[in-house]
């Protein structure tokens, strides 16, 4: 990377005119890792992340990319190749779906309790058995507690522009990001992207710096073995426990909401698209019926919206961005004229609802709102979801607008069943 | 000059003072590698007594930098130390792999495959006290025929160790070897040789556990010298294909006379247990091998 980069320097003078290409959610993303300069990449192809891959080692070969590609022989050693590396100063990027990201999960924990700035860009796709390759949200939601933070993408620009914000998100706080796509509808979905020039990127995106840097000529040990109580340093120095780490973590991704709009602020600044935002506001204003939803789903909620307008309800839109970390006062803010919350979620924590669904209800309690949440579990293995039927969701769950009903224990589901 | 024990260098980068047992072989061996290496290196490490030996944060007996990563991962990580260093212009630093039979032979069996397939640029060692020693001896991939260990309790395990060194050759390595830490400058020597070659070079050196193979704690070199002269364990090297028998293993090779594996067992409560039968088994698999090594050796 050329020394001269500064990326401060001259952010208020606007980006270069608009460069318009047609592209799908994973040359977005793979067009994201080579404008953010990723120095090294590991992947394994599964479907439908492959074309990230095909895409990146392209690059790599063709010199377009000055990165070390590793073609690694599994998900698990990629996530271990972008650790590693990341150790010794490199900014990485890998990219999966469903078995792979399932099959990082170990190495997923270590990125996060390391402090280890990688981004990955999940391309949701669903978990067998049985087999299945097609979308739903099971995969990365199954990876909440790891310790990343989790960015959801609505369409191939924010794909993108996600990409780029990640890094600086990631190397300013110290933790992993993931940006989560919907395989097929975003994936293998062609769309106009604004695709910034490199000139640009760099200035907003400065180059990586480690928290710690390992060279023999002032030795290391990272990750030792650490106990559940501090202890001292040869110097006498009483330095972290086990769980003073685990805390600085979860204290780090408390914190980082603000490192998360200040960043999407600065790109929204730069390029003209605002990301100054936890989540995606549409028509709240006067909504006193609320559909959430995550990812594209947020988008086909918009026609769902459209359609119950025309039936005289004032519903809007909460489109979540962030799941991790979750928003809990910005959205009590937001919410605070919904009476009925319909919460569609593209995953299922078995035995209990929703993942989003648990979110809100778990940020509504002890505030003022009265809002009756309803869950839906939609989409699962790339069921079809018409915005015909979130709204028919929505018609069916008036009556609780009616009554206020809170408790009602389990989702429901938009099947066959 | 040949190094011996009187002008090898003096700085020690595993310092005095480290949490394994006494009669630790692995210690031995690991300070030898790290002066072979001038501690110019970076070191990953997956969960094995070496984690223990790293010591306990925020204090640590290893003077050099490490890198602690998961048990499946070791190839997978030293790939990306490599990737990483290249990747920021750093390219005078030693990569060094070191796991243990567990982490080779078994878990981490599918990093380390995939890594040496790529020719990933660092060496890795393997020390081999042939079961999962860290967490209280249980059976590996590198148990012997009738060691009784935490998980083949009664009847000793009941199958021959897997030929870890013959696995990384079939990857056509530029360089494999095999080594003892009984002969602490047979391995420095081929640490030295290993660190001067590109791609992915491997070391195995057989480390005898006290506590795990039960033998008191200052036998450690008389069981891997024993290891030897009986043929159980066979100091060797291939670069580029081509094999050398070394050290001890070569001495025996020219005098042909072997100790019987009998001698060898008989020093261990793992092998208490152990039937005529297997130890003519062990025997017949020991003679064996030793006639293909020195049908392949082209040192004499």
């Amino acid at each position: 990377m050329p020394k001269t980069r500064r990326a401060s320097a001259s952010l208020t003078k606007k980006a270069n005119k608009a460069n318009i290409r047609l592209l799908d959610g994973n040359q977005a993303a793979a067009e994201g890792a080579k404008l953010s300069r990723v120095q090294v990449i590991a992947a394994y192809p599964i479907t439908p992340q492959t074309p990230v891959t095909e895409a990146l080692s392209e690059f790599a070969e063709r010199g377009d990319l000055k990165a070390e590609y590793v073609a690694v022989e599994s998900e698990h050693s990629a996530m271990a190749v972008c650790t590693s590396a990341s150790m010794v100063g490199a900014r990485t990027f890998t990219a999966t779906s469903a078995h792979g990201l399932a099959y990082m999960h170990e190495m997923l924990h270590w990125a996060a309790g390391a402090r280890l700035p990688v981004v990955l860009a999940c391309v949701n796709r669903a978990i067998g058995a049985p087999w299945n390759v097609l979308n739903d949200q099971q995969d990365s939601i199954s990876q909440r507690d790891t310790g990343w933070i989790q960015i959801y993408a609505r369409n191939n620009q924010e794909i993108l522009d996600s990409i780029i914000q990640a890094y600086k998100i990631a190397e300013s706080v110290y933790v992993p990001v993931m940006v989560c796509f919907d395989g097929y509808v975003l994936s293998h979905t062609e769309m106009p992207v604004d695709v910034p020039s490199q000139e640009d990127v760099d200035r907003f995106l400065p180059p990586y710096k480690p928290h710690t840097i390992l060279d023999p000529a002032n030795p290391k040990n990272y990750n030792l073995v650490t106990l559940a109580d501090p202890r001292a340093n040869a110097d006498g120095v009483l330095c972290h426990g086990y769980m003073e780490l685990r805390y600085l973590l979860q204290e780090a991704l408390q914190n980082s909401a603000e490192t998360i709009i200040k960043v999407g602020q600065e790109f929204g600044e730069l390029f003209g698209r605002n990301y100054a935002n936890m989540f995606w506001k549409d028509n709240l204003d006067d909504a006193d019926i609320v559909i959430v939803a995550m990812g594209s789903l947020a988008m086909e909620a918009k026609v769902a919206m459209g359609m119950l307008r025309e039936d005289g309800l004032k519903v809007g839109v909460l489109g979540l961005r962030m799941f991790r970390p979750f928003p809990k006062a910005a959205l009590v803010k937001a919410l605070e004229k919904a009476r009925l919350i319909v919460v569609f979620d593209k995953n299922i924590s078995y035995g209990s609802e929703g993942a989003t669904s648990s979110e809100i209800k778990s940020a509504l309690y002890g505030s003022q709102i009265k809002a009756a949440v309803r869950n839906f579990i939609v989409g699962l293995g790339g069921r079809d979801i018409k915005a015909r039927e979130l709204a028919d969701a929505v018609r069916k769950s008036l009556p609780s607008l009616k009554t206020g009903a809170l408790n009602i224990e389990y989702p429901e589901w938009i099947c066959y069943i | 000059m040949k190094v011996n024990a009187v002008n090898l260098t003096e700085t020690e980068y595993v310092l005095p003072g480290n949490r394994t047992c006494p009669g630790c072989a692995l210690t031995l061996a690991y300070r030898h590698i790290l002066k072979a290496l001038d501690g110019q290196v970076i070191v990953t490490v997956p969960a094995s007594c070496l984690t223990v030996l790293h010591g306990m944060y925020p204090i640590t007996s290893v003077n050099v930098p490490c890198v602690n990563t998961p048990f499946a991962s070791t190839g997978a990580s030293a790939t990306g130390l490599v990737a990483g260093l290249r990747a920021t212009g750093r390219k005078e630093i030693t990569v060094l792999a070191m796991a243990g039979d567990g982490g080779t032979h078994d878990i981490g069996i599918q990093s380390l495959s995939g890594a040496a397939e790529r020719q990933e640029d660092f060496i890795y060692i393997c020390y081999d006290n042939e079961g999962y020693m860290n967490t209280g001896n249980q059976r590996s991939g590198s148990t012997p025929l009738g060691a009784i260990t935490g998980t083949t309790p009664i009847l000793g395990k009941r199958q021959n160790p897997k030929d870890i060194a013959a696995i990384m050759e079939a990857h056509c390595l530029p360089y494999i070897a095999t080594s003892n830490s009984s002969y602490p400058l047979d391995l420095y020597e081929k640490v030295r040789k290993a660190k001067e070659i590109k791609g992915t070079r491997f070391i195995h050196v057989f480390a005898p556990c006290a506590p795990g193979w039960q033998f008191p704690y200052s036998d450690t070199i008389k069981i891997g010298q024993l290891a030897v002269e009986t043929g159980l364990v066979v100091l060797y090297e291939v670069e580029n294909g081509i094999f050398r028998l070394t050290s001890a293993s070569e001495s025996l090779a020219r005098k042909g006379n072997l100790k019987p594996v009998r001698e060898y067992l008989a020093k261990q409560g793992r092998f208490k247990n152990i039937a005529e039968e297997q130890i003519s088994q062990l025997q017949d698999w020991v003679n064996t091998r030793w006639e293909c090594y020195i049908d392949r050796a082209t040192n004499f």
